[in-house]
Formats: C-alpha cells, sequence, structure tokens
C-alpha cells in the first residue's frame, strides 16, 4: 500500500527567546527573564489528507506556514498540537520508523560540505543501511540522472546553488524513499533545471511516490501537482484539484480596476454589469481607490467599466486583467496577492 | 537503536577526520608542544625551574591536549552544524533517535581525545628527554582515568557545542576553556595551591583538575596528587553530568 500523509488540526506556537541584551543568559541553558517571549502562530489549526501516489502542493505566500507543515511532518518541529500521520506512523512518537519512509529536501541547502557529491549520497545510503554494492550503483546512477557525473568527485562547497539543489534532490531520494518531502524545489533554478526537476518529480511519482511539495509558484503548482492546499496563516483556505480551484473563483476572470477618486456608487453599478459575478472594494496600501471585478469574460467588459466611469465623472487610472488563475484564488480568499 | 547507521555516523566523522588530518594534527599539538618545549626544555636547561618539572608538567599537558581536543572536536562541528551549515540535518533525517547522534559524536571525540592524550607521552618524552620519569604503576587505572577524562572532554564539548551561539565561540575559549586550563592544575600539582587556600577549594569544581590530578597520580605517583579514588569518582561525576546537560541542550537544538 502506498503511503500517505495526514495531518489533524496541527497548531504551531513559536517562542523567540529574549535577547542578550534584554536579559537572556549567556549559555541560553537557563532562560530567565520577566518579559513573557513573543508567541509567533504559524500553524493554527491545520488538517490535510494526502493520498498515498499522488502529487500534493502546499501553495501560499511566504510565512503562511508551509515549511513548518513539512518541518513537523519530517519529525524536525514538535507541533504544538494536533497529530501527524505518514502511512500508519505517528509522526511524533515513531519518528524512526517515519524517518525509513520518507526523503526531504530542505528549503536551505544543507548539504555536508566536509565531503564529495558522491561521498554524500554514499554516507547517506549507508545511514539507511544499504549495502555498499547497492550505495555504488545509486550513487552513480543519480548523479547521473541529475547530470552531476561531471562533479561527483569534487567537494561540493564550490558548487552552484543549482547543482547543490540538484544534488540535496539525489540524496532525498537515494534510500528510495516512499514519500518526498520538497520544500520550494524549484526557488532559484534556472528555467533549464526547474523543467528537468518537474520532469524528474513526475517520473518519480509515476514509480509509486507520494510527494508532498511546498510552492509560492503558482505556475508550478498548476503544472505539477494533482491537488493543492492553498494555505495562509498557518490555515487551510481552499484545497482541491487546480482545475477544480481555478473554477471555483467567480467567474474565473477578475478584473483589477483602479480609480481616481472615490466612488460607491459607480461601484455598485459595476454589479450590474452582465457577466460581473462579483465586486470588492479594494483600498491599495498607497490609498489608491479601486474594485476587484470577478466576472466571466476580461478584456471585452473593460470598455463598458470605462463607459460607466466616463458616465459618473470618474477617472479610470487602471486596469488589469488576470484569466482563471490560482492567483485569482488566492486574492478572492485572502485579499492579498501571493506575491505580495 | 541501530547500530548499523550508529556506525555508519562513526565513519562518517572518521572519514572526514582523515582529510583533516594536517590541521587537525597543528591544531591539536603545536600549542601543548610550545608549552612543553619552552617550559619543559629551555626553561629547565637554564635552571629557572628543577629538572623534576619535567615529569611534573608532562600529565597535565596530557591532561590539556585530551580536553582541547575532545572539546573541539565535538563542539565546534555542533555550533557551525546547527546554527549556519545546517549540514546536520541530513544525519538528524536518518532513521535513529537523535540522540543516538549526539551520543556518537561523544564517542568519536572521546576517541579523539584518547589519541590525542596517548600521542602527548611519546611526543613530550622526546621534546624533554633525558629526565622524564614516568611510573605506570597501574595500567588498568591509567587506562580507566584516561577513558573517563576522554569523555569529560567530550560530553563538555557536546554540551558546549548545543548551549552557545557562533558569536561566543570566542566568549567560550576566554571565559571557559583558558580559565579551566589556569585553574586546572595542569601546570603544578593541587597541593600547590595550599598557601591559598579559598582558591585551593574553588577550583575544585574545575573538572580539569581531576584530570590533571588523575593522569598525574598514575603516571608521576611521585608526585603529591589527588587520592586516585576520589578522582575517578570525580571524573565519573562530571561526565554523567555533562552528557546529561549535553543531551538535553542537544534534544533542544534538534528540534524547533
Amino acid at each position: 500500500m502506498l503511503a500517505g500523509i495526514r495531518t489533524r488540526d496541527l497548531r504551531k506556537v513559536y517562542t523567540t527567546p529574549p535577547p542578550l541584551a534584554a536579559g537572556g543568559s549567556f549559555l541560553g541553558a537557563h532562560r530567565k527573564s520577566n518579559q513573557p517571549a513573543r508567541e509567533i502562530v504559524a500553524l493554527d489549526g491545520l488538517s490535510l489528507d494526502v493520498t498515498g501516489g499522488e502529487i500534493f502542493g502546499l501553495l501560499g505566500p511566504n510565512g503562511a506556514g508551509k515549511s513548518t507543515t513539512v518541518g513537523i511532518l519530517t519529525t524536525r518541529v514538535r507541533p504544538t498540537n494536533g497529530q501527524a500521520w505518514i502511512g500508519d506512523y505517528d509522526v511524533w512518537a515513531q519518528q524512526v520508523e517515519v524517518k525509513r519512509l520518507i526523503g526531504v529536501v530542505a528549503q536551505r541547502p544543507n548539504l555536508d560540505f566536509s565531503l564529495t557529491a558522491r561521498e554524500i549520497l554514499l554516507y547517506h545510503g549507508a545511514y539507511f543501511g544499504l549495502d555498499s554494492r547497492t550505495r555504488s550503483t545509486r550513487a552513480a546512477e543519480l548523479l547521473d540522472r541529475f547530470k552531476l557525473s561531471d562533479r561527483a568527485d569534487q567537494m561540493v562547497r564550490g558548487f552552484s546553488g543549482g547543482m547543490m539543489q540538484r544534488l540535496s534532490i539525489a540524496r532525498a531520494m537515494m534510500h528510495d524513499p516512499q514519500v518526498l518531502f520538497l520544500d520550494e524545489p524549484s526557488a532559484g533554478l534556472d528555467p533549464q533545471t526547474r523543467l528537468l526537476l518537474w520532469e524528474i518529480i513526475r517520473e518519480c511519482n509515476q514509480s509509486g511516490k507520494t510527494i508532498l511539495l511546498t510552492t509560492h509558484n503558482m505556475e508550478e503548482a498548476d503544472a505539477l501537482c494533482q491537488r493543492l492546499a492553498i494555505i495562509d496563516h498557518g490555515r487551510n483556505i481552499a484545497l482541491g484539484t487546480p482545475a477544480e480551484l481555478k473554477a471555483s473563483v467567480p467567474g474565473g476572470f477578475l478584473l483589477r480596476v483602479r480609480f481616481g477618486a472615490d466612488s460607491p456608487d459607480l461601484f455598485e453599478r459595476l454589479k450590474t454589469l452582465s457577466g460581473v459575478r462579483e465586486v470588492r472594494v479594494q483600498t491599495d496600501a498607497d490609498g489608491e481607490n479601486g474594485v476587484d471585478v470577478y466576472a466571466d469574460r476580461g478584456g471585452p467588459l473593460v470598455s463598458e467599466i470605462a463607459n460607466l466611469a466616463a458616465a459618473s465623472s470618474v477617472e479610470l487610472s487602471d486596469v488589469h486583467i488576470s484569466e482563471p488563475s490560482l492567483e485569482n484564488l488566492f486574492l478572492l480568499h485572502t485579499g492579498r496577492s501571493l506575491r505580495e | 537503536m541501530n547500530w548499523k547507521t550508529f556506525l555508519a555516523l562513526l565513519a562518517r566523522d572518521a572519514h572526514v577526520a582523515r582529510r583533516n588530518f594536517v590541521p587537525l594534527l597543528l591544531q591539536t599539538f603545536l600549542q601543548p608542544m610550545m608549552f612543553v618545549f619552552i617550559f619543559g626544555r629551555v626553561m629547565v636547561s637554564s635552571g629557572y625551574m628543577p629538572a623534576a618539572y619535567k615529569s611534573l608538567l608532562l600529565p597535565g599537558i596530557m591532561a590539556i591536549s585530551m580536553i582541547f581536543t575532545g572539546v573541539w572536536a565535538v563542539a565546534m562541528p555542533l555550533i557551525a552544524e546547527f546554527q549556519f551549515t545546517h549540514e546536520i540535518e541530513d544525519r538528524l533525517l536518518a532513521p535513529i533517535e537523535n540522540h543516538w547522534l549526539a551520543i556518537e559524536k561523544v564517542v568519536f571525540g572521546a576517541v579523539q581525545a584518547v589519541v590525542a592524550g596517548l600521542a602527548v607521552i611519546p611526543a613530550a618524552w622526546l621534546l624533554l628527554r633525558p629526565g622524564v620519569e614516568l611510573h605506570l604503576l597501574s595500567p588498568l587505572t591509567f587506562i580507566g582515568v584516561t577513558l573517563l577524562v576522554a569523555l569529560l572532554s567530550a560530553c563538555g564539548g557536546l554540551a558546549l557545542g548545543c548551549s552557545i551561539s557562533q558569536t561566543q565561540i570566542g566568549l567560550m575559549f576566554s571565559l571557559v576553556l583558558t580559565p579551566m586550563i589556569f585553574f586546572g592544575c595542569t601546570y603544578y600539582p593541587w597541593s600547590a595551591l595550599a598557601n591559598f587556600p579559598i582558591l585551593q577549594k574553588a577550583v575544585l569544581i574545575n573538572p580539569l583538575v581531576y584530570a590533571s590530578e588523575g593522569l598525574r597520580g598514575t603516571l608521576v605517583p611521585q608526585f603529591p596528587h589527588l587520592p586516585v579514588l576520589a578522582v575517578l569518582l570525580a571524573l565519573v561525576v562530571f561526565d554523567s553530568l555533562l552528557l546529561a546537560l549535553g543531551l538535553r541542550q542537544f534534544r533542544r537544538k534538534s528540534v524547533a
């Protein structure tokens, strides 16, 4: 049976210790301070069900709780509340069993700088108890597949970011894990390497692996993931296939319209235009007045909006049309752009 | 507990140590050997120090080398890997309980400390001869003391390496290691502090005192030294305390 991933009401609150200047102790072994530690809620009751054998994406802006979720699922972060399972194993209570099932690519490179690329794979295999022949065969295969063979016996210190990322993924696959976690796998990769990575992820999935990846890149989520959870502020705000999620945006198209002046009357009248499903008033950080218009058509609406604005003597200052996308969905739920 | 994983972790550390052998050698031996040369050779041959000082000095130098090597071997990689390079994350994901990784570090640090300690004897003997009088009356006791001192250094390294931040490495040397060495009865026997009764009591909280005095008691028993049994007991207590503290700190560091 393929190993899935489950979480129930995961909650994680980080408490940052007071800095040294604020009375933190030198050795950090005993912290005495009258100030309460500052609490940061990273996850606020996150429940997920990832079916065995699927590519599941966690999409959200920076700080949404994606890495914390991966941290908890990979035994590296202790949840404040809630539970998580990989296959049938409770992540916190059965760490060793869980560690055998998972391969992890962290967001920051964490390669062993004291070793060469090949040695990194060989020792990783040894930690998982692979015999020496299997280790060398697999290491050679992976180095070849990730186009690292010509640098295999060099120390990784001098590798480029893309090479390190490729090696990190090769290392995570070295012990043939059932579940692969990729935290922002394509961050900082050039387009060519990104495509190679997508191809490898799909291949890996076809051989029966469950893959959980995090990204703040909508194209990646759309192209790669069979199902997605969109998370923000540690909460799951939408869940489904990319197509379902995009279809859940009223109308599909989003027109972000900005006006020279605030006119509630005009905003009301926009709702009466044909094809308009929803109008949301937005005020930008720089104080500009505008509305987000969700509609089932894009371009053709612009002239009608312009006519309405002219009739109300309000200047139309900016229009941006988005085709049906996950970005629109994120905006609909949070009022913010994923890129912000 | 998973022996295959544990041995693979040890093999990785051994491989890295082999690769860095020459810098490791210089870092471990250069300073103690210069000390041996100046105090044991220059000062003695010029008559500022009695000839017997050569034999008195050797166990102290051995204790310093062992403590320094063990602390360095365990603490420095832990500080860098937890706080800066995150290299340790791959090993924290190895299929073994996290605390075994800490124990592996201690075992490896202790082995390095034993090697460093045993290497000091012939090296110092070569620099100092003639006139070094070692009397190894009870080899078993000597082995016991050496192992406990090696563990002391490695457990100390674990506790320090998981407790201080990268910016405090300089402080670790100036506030922890240097005072430990100077008040650790390394260059003089504990009995030499008799004229400073308060200091003589106070230094007993310094675990290095027991390392130097234990090695003195088993290598050069002709000099005054603390009773070996008391030394063994104190070393066991310090080893256990530092190991418990080190494991607790390691657990805190390894999980967010």
